[in-house]
């Protein structure tokens, strides 16, 4: 077993040696601009990057015409609300989004809240999903725009995006998801869905950073957006700039493995993930697993282990890469704003653990997470006066703390 | 973020941990920190009745690695000091010891006032005593 253990892969993939293989002659010798009409390696490049988009809407039952390339979803779910925000501004100036979206969602919507548009945050239960009745009630007439994830990124709590899409269908509002974490792990499609923009990124299925795209429907109805990069007018008008040739075709060739290998490799993860959970819950006791397992991606497990703060759990177990929703990983030193969201309180938060399996985890490597886990966590518990209060009978809630 | 050796040296091998019983009048208790802020420090010192000076210095830290470091390193320096040397030492020291980065500051600083309310509390204890020895010396 080759140390250290990558269990992080709702950050990033490994690029799969097959989807490099395919990408490799596009670097040298097939080297064309793929908006070079007039000589064979312009044609070259142009054939490769519409065997990918092909490939990227088979994935997710689009049209090929649908598939709009970009440089990652951030730029995507910049491209989706800021693109409809601009396009349907005389329609209206109502977006509705959800509290644990991604930042890139988040953050474009308030940086839309500053141009004068209106943005309605929906909350998520504790299980992270959002109530569908709250998001009936919250479309006015000047709702253009609903924005909700397919699958979040922390907690891997799959939204009821089919049920979203009936309900924008119905009012006439344009509903796009970022669907980054879902692709090719559970399977998406945009006319069963109901979508009408999603976002979507090769880095997160085993494919090269720095290549995305932006699903936008083309039919009942016709989404238009307003490109937010101009110049040569690439990708139908919404998008200008070169094609990443090689990125593309690696975007493609990392879809079709997915294609071809979803089922199979969901369910191996998932049994992964439940035993990796299951060892977990019966050797420790006070370890919660944060949102819904019922709606969830069969890769993640997100889990609050009480009395341990996060970083020093991590620090712990240094050999195996995995994230934490702690304040003290971030920048911020806020805690998770996801698990808040959920209603975890800033000391489970703060507690939290999110793993994510990935194609190339083995069940090996699964049982020697667990065991050292188990381990760190039992060792910083001795070191936790939290826990030592707790094991006397002391309600840690009702403790007044000299907060800093 | 990468870690100084000292505060892997602390995190990995932690010194002084432990309780001490906070009913002993001569054990001081300090616990600073919240839970919701990811850091609570229990620092705890025994001070020696005829001598003034630390016996003994246990702690318990929930909180990061940079946190866990900075109050088992205050107990190192505990011990052998006196209350009032004890007093002396400062967040800076701590920083500079474990080579913490500012984004760690804040460890350091709830070290240091752990250590001022483990001696408050001594204190405290100490004051409550004071008269009743005196009574009791008066009586003699």
């Amino acid at each position: 077993m080759k140390k250290p253990i990558y269990m992080d892969n709702h950050a990033t993939t490994p690029v799969d040696p097959r989807v490099l293989e395919a990408m490799l002659p596009y670097f040298t010798e097939k080297f064309g601009n793929a908006a070079s009409r007039n000589h064979r390696f312009g044609w070259e490049a142009e054939e490769a990057v519409e065997k990918a988009r092909k490939q990227i809407a088979d994935l997710i039952g689009a049209h090929p015409k649908e598939i709009i390339f970009t440089s990652g979803a951030t730029e995507s779910d910049n491209l989706a609300l800021k693109g409809v925000a601009e396009m349907y501004a005389e329609r209206g100036n109502h977006i509705i989004t959800a509290a644990t979206e991604h930042k890139a969602v988040l953050d474009t919507a308030k940086k839309l809240e500053k141009r004068g548009y209106k943005v309605t945050y929906l909350p998520v239960n504790k299980d992270g999903l959002i109530d569908l009745d709250q998001l009936r009630e919250a479309i006015t007439d000047k709702t253009i725009l609903i924005s909700v994830m397919y699958a979040n990124n922390e907690i891997g709590v799959i939204q009821p995006i089919r049920e979203i899409g009936k309900i924008a269908e119905e009012k006439g509002v344009l509903f796009h998801t970022d669907a980054v974490q879902a692709l090719g792990k559970v399977p998406v499609d945009v006319k069963q869905d109901h979508i009408h923009l999603a976002s979507l990124t090769a880095h997160k299925i085993y494919g090269p950073k720095g290549i995305g795209a932006l699903y936008v429907r083309r039919r009942n109805p016709r989404v238009q957006i307003t490109a937010q990069i101009d110049g040569g007018g690439h990708e139908r008008g919404m998008r200008s700039g070169t094609l990443n040739v090689p990125g593309i075709v690696g975007f493609g060739e990392a879809c079709a493995i997915c294609q071809r290998e979803m089922a199979e490799e969901s369910a191996r993860l998932k049994r992964l993930r439940d035993k990796l959970m299951n060892k977990l819950l019966s050797e420790l006791d006070e370890v919660y697993v944060n949102g819904s397992l019922e709606h969830r991606l069969p890769n993640n497990l997100n889990m609050s282990f009480a009395y341990v703060e996060g970083e020093s759990l991590l620090m712990g177990i240094n050999d195996v890469a995995v994230s934490s929703g702690s304040a003290c990983t971030s920048a911020t030193l806020e805690p998770s704003y996801v698990l808040k969201a959920l209603g975890t309180g800033d000391d489970l938060a703060h507690s939290s653990i999110r793993f994510g399996l990935g194609r190339f985890n083995t069940e090996e490597e699964v049982d020697y997470v667990a065991g050292k886990v188990i381990e760190v966590v039992r060792k910083l518990r001795e070191l936790s006066p939290l826990y030592e209060m707790a094991k006397e009978g002391i309600d840690i809630s009702k403790v007044e703390w000299s907060a800093q | 973020m990468a870690y100084s050796d000292k505060v892997l040296d602390h995190y990995n091998n932690p010194r002084n941990v432990g309780s001490l019983d906070k009913n002993d009048p001569n054990v001081g208790t300090g616990m600073v920190g919240a839970p919701e802020c990811g850091d609570v420090m229990k620092l705890q010192i025994k001070v020696d009745e005829k001598t003034g000076v630390i016996a003994d210095a246990k702690f318990k830290t929930f909180g990061c690695g940079s946190a866990i470091a900075s109050s088992s390193l205050a107990t190192e320096w505990l011990k052998g000091k006196t209350v009032d040397e004890a007093l002396k030492i400062k967040n800076t020291d701590i920083v500079n010891e474990l080579a913490l980065p500012p984004v760690k500051i804040h460890c350091s600083v709830l070290a240091e006032d752990a250590i001022k309310a483990a001696i408050a509390d001594y204190k405290k204890k100490l004051a409550q005593r004071s008269p009743q020895t005196e009574a009791v010396a008066e009586k003699a």
